[in-house]
């Protein structure tokens, strides 16, 4: 590392403000060829902001963006991608009816004859789409359609329509939040490759082992701020929180040994008993006692959700029996289940969480009201009060409770969900996936109110794939392998103990 | 009172949703005076008043009473096309269960009902309710898209209801019946009084129970609605029942104004007016949150400009013009957008004159 190159891109003294809040205060940002450069901070911090920016979704206040020596202000995402500025976002934007090769080149078809014929030509298009692919180690048939691939498989014809628009920066808005470990790595290996290709990299993650694994350079962001630039190498993890959150952070509490439970004799909370759905879930075995956290362990799409669903009545099982306090009883519906006293944060917070247009006080008090009955009426101000309480327990950041949910970032937006369901007192709380997505210390956050609920003598259904936020929380892990349960591990086993089940070594 | 509001109280004004639809109202209204001296004119006249305000008011009535269902139906993400065809089987029905048939008693010829009238009403207004669950459990049990579901009725409503009048337009003799439409309650029209009275109990209904928190809920994420326990589909099914049921009430009006029913034309093309009259009103298509007031507000518009359409003399083979460019007009007025671009042109010229 003799003289450094100049940056690819370089941004300085960027503003950004929205109705008076300063979303971004004089925000700098190098991006140097070859490298790839992760954009951290916690929710709100401002890096979506910052590259909405990049991006052209926003102008800047103020400041000024330099891209190889010339001064530029994308106007529009069109013209930051004319620039050879190419995002690929979180949730896939692409067109899950047209094929793989049309996604590539939507917009942009090869024509027969000279440019601008009539005709397209499809052999051009599926050949230069296969060679593209390959540039990303995947060889599949680029005529499928892309609703037939996996979600992995999607975000690279993600990645290889932005490269095919000719990029020189490319950048990457949390790309492996719907990837499993092993799509993880072959991501990496593509970036690594794309980046010796000389390739400019943004990367925003929540996940900091990925941040390790593949940076060599991080930013982070703090209310708007720019907390400083850091040489990977010479931040360690707990420097890194320290910058994002602006303090240390506190020793994680975990759950250790079993709950006391009160009467070991009595029927538990709620039985399965071989319950099963077609080509969902086989027949699986569960029992949740109050006061415990129960963990679900298993890779994406090995039944975890499906066993939520069919447990909270959005599903309906074809097989076995469920039993709640020693009585069989049937869910048709979740406002059964949340008859029963059941509660279940879905994994997709943003299809079916939030009522994205209600304010934040309308989305808390949403499931209340449901079990309470069209004639049970919450004033707007018990509401409103009932919401106020919430959002200072949970530590939700809004300006208002009267807030348009879909305004607020993901991880008070996942609070609010807890917020929702919490009100309704249940007994029972499953929880989807609730750390996806969100910030470090809202994590904790998260699995600490997790670990005070049980001990307050709820039991908790606790999903997630980070296998150590399983086996930190959990009095019981159960752990699904292709869509059955394959074992059940005790509180205080390792996250190698899991894997090894997983794997089926056990 | 001084004049000038304070700031934040005009800011709020001025993001008020029904302040286009009230603008709109009464530019139409001011274009009414201005060709039509006598346009706001009231007079006392045989008990109660007279004036082309009041006739306005009559006449919006069945189109209010139909536009507060459908605000409902587009507010769960739905809409219904058959609300024209309901209002057709309703005033059938409540025509030949009324009818009338001269009787002579003591020498005096009376008109008297083939049931009593009371069990006509009833009926009418059941077999709307009744129409307007068929298409909600179409929507809401056999999931089918709104517009296919009341797209069924909507055909076949008009055959039901030529089907009870026998293909003929039946007239209604007995006069009790004829205060529906043409009676008049505390010097004013009683249709009024029913479209009023609804309105009122909706908004009760939807800002005193949950029910306004679950429909718009149910409209703009139903699948969030579903899993937070709100029973979406009896709610969707509901709602569709309680627009027919307001079909059925303004097809009671229609059949007594006119004194007949007719199968074929008796609330035609109703339906478009209605969903004109919600989105005039503020309401969006795509479901979510609704405004009961912006869509009396938007039946109001639609009669107004009707009423000023036939008292301008505009000629009869080209009045559906002359509707259209209005509410073309209307409809970029309401669009935030459209204004946005407007000003945004606005700022522009005078710089580009100055350079």
């Amino acid at each position: 590392m003799s003289a450094a190159p100049a940056p690819t891109l370089q941004l300085s003294g960027i503003d950004k403000e929205f109705l008076g809040v300063r979303a971004l205060k004089g925000v700098g940002l190098r991006l140097f060829p070859g490298e790839v450069h992760a954009l951290m901070g916690q929710n709100g911090a401002g890096k979506s902001t910052l590259i909405k920016v990049l991006t052209g979704v926003y102008s800047a206040d103020r400041g000024e963006m330099v891209l190889a020596g010339q001064k530029v202000m994308p106007a529009s995402p069109l013209q930051a991608q004319k620039l050879g500025i190419s995002t690929v976002y979180q949730e896939v934007n692409l067109c899950a009816n047209l094929s793989v090769a049309e996604n590539i080149f939507a917009g942009r078809y090869p024509r027969h004859g000279a440019a601008g014929g009539w005709r397209i030509d499809w052999a051009t298009m599926n050949r230069r789409a296969s060679e593209l692919l390959a540039r990303l180690n995947l060889t599949i048939d680029v005529t499928r359609v892309l609703s037939s691939c996996s979600v992995a498989v999607q975000q690279m014809v993600s990645i290889a329509r932005a490269l095919s628009i000719s990029s020189t920066v490319l950048i990457l808005d949390e790309p492996t939040s719907s990837l499993d470990e092993d799509e993880v790595q072959r991501l990496f290996t593509v970036l690594r490759r794309l980046r010796d290709e000389g390739l400019a990299i943004l990367f925003v993650t929540h996940f900091l082992d990925q941040v390790y694994a593949i940076s060599d350079r991080i930013t982070v962001l703090r209310n708007g701020e720019q907390v400083g630039e850091y040489r990977a190498a010479d931040l360690g993890p707990q420097a890194l929180i320290a910058a994002m959150i602006g303090r240390e952070l506190q020793g994680a509490a975990s759950a250790g040994a079993a709950p006391v439970v009160s009467d070991a004799n009595s029927p538990p909370l709620l039985e399965a008993k071989g319950i099963a759905q077609r080509g969902h879930l086989q027949a699986t075995d569960i029992q949740l006692r109050a006061g415990e956290v129960f963990g679900l362990g298993g890779l994406l799409g090995s039944g975890r959700t499906e066993l939520a669903r069919l447990l909270f009545g959005l599903a309906a099982a074809d097989h076995g029996e469920l039993w709640v306090d020693g009585r069989p009883v049937r869910l048709d519906k979740p406002a059964d289940a949340v008859a029963l006293g059941f509660a279940l944060c879905p994994e997709d917070r943003k299809t079916d969480g939030i009522v994205a247009e209600l304010s934040l006080r309308e989305n808390i008090a949403l499931a209340l009201q449901a079990r309470r009955g069209l004639r049970g009426f919450m004033a707007v101000a018990d509401q409103a009060a009932m919401a106020e309480r919430f959002v200072a327990s949970l530590g939700i950041k809004a300006a208002s409770v009267e807030m348009p949910i879909g305004q607020l970032s993901g991880g008070n937006q996942q609070k609010a969900m807890l917020a929702r369901w919490l009100a309704t007192e249940p007994r029972l709380l499953i929880l989807d996936e609730p750390t996806r997505g969100i910030d470090v210390a809202a994590k904790q956050e998260i699995m600490d109110e997790i670990l005070r609920l049980a001990g307050a003598g709820m039991a908790v259904l606790f999903i997630s794939s980070e296998m150590n936020e399983v086996v930190r929380v959990s009095h019981r892990i159960a752990v699904l392998r292709d869509r059955r349960k394959v074992g059940e591990l005790p509180g205080g086993s390792t996250e190698q103990a899991v894997y090894h089940l997983i794997a089926g070594e056990a | 009172m001084s004049a000038i509001l304070p700031s934040p109280r005009l800011a709020a004004l001025k993001q008020h949703r029904l302040l286009w639809p009230l603008v709109t109202l009464l530019i139409l209204l001011a274009i009414n005076a201005t060709f039509n001296p006598n346009f706001l004119h009231l007079a006392w006249r045989e008990g109660h008043l007279y004036g082309s305000l009041i006739d306005i008011l009559n006449r919006a009535a069945p189109l209010m009473l139909v536009a507060l269902g459908m605000t409902l139906v587009i507010a769960t993400r739905g809409i219904d096309i058959s609300v024209g065809a309901t209002v057709a089987i309703a005033a059938a029905l409540v025509a030949w269960m009324i009818g009338g048939k001269l009787v002579m008693t003591d020498g005096v010829s009376t008109y008297v009902s083939r049931f009593p009238m009371s069990l006509a009403i009833i009926a009418a207004l059941a077999v709307a309710l009744l129409c307007g669950a068929w298409n909600g459990l179409l929507v809401a049990r056999v999931g089918m898209q709104p517009i296919i579901a009341t797209l069924i009725l909507m055909v076949a409503g008009r055959g039901i209801a030529q089907l009870i009048t026998g293909g003929q337009i039946i007239t209604i003799y007995y006069a009790p019946f004829f205060f529906v439409g043409n009676g008049h309650l505390f010097g004013l029209p009683f249709a009024l009084f029913i479209a009023v009275a609804v309105f009122i109990a909706l908004q009760l209904v939807t800002t005193r129970t949950a029910l306004g928190l679950f429909i718009q809920a149910v409209g703009i994420n139903p699948s969030a609605a579903h899993g937070a326990g709100v029973p979406a589909r009896r709610i969707t099914v509901w709602v569709y029942a309680f627009c027919g049921f307001c079909a059925g009430a303004a097809g009671l009006i229609v059949a007594s104004n006119v004194k007949s029913a007719d199968g074929n034309n008796a609330g035609q093309l109703l339906e478009l007016d209605a969903i004109l009259a919600v989105t005039l009103g503020g309401t969006a298509l795509t479901g979510g949150q609704f405004s009961l007031a912006g869509s009396v507000i938007g039946a109001l518009i639609i009669q107004t400009l009707t009423y000023g359409i036939y008292s301008l003399g505009v000629p009869p083979e080209i009045n559906l013009v002359v509707k259209a460019i209005v509410v073309f007009v209307v409809m970029l007025m309401q669009s935030p957008e459209f204004r946005r671009s407007v000003q945004q042109l606005a700022r522009r010229a005078p710089s580009g004159a100055t350079r």
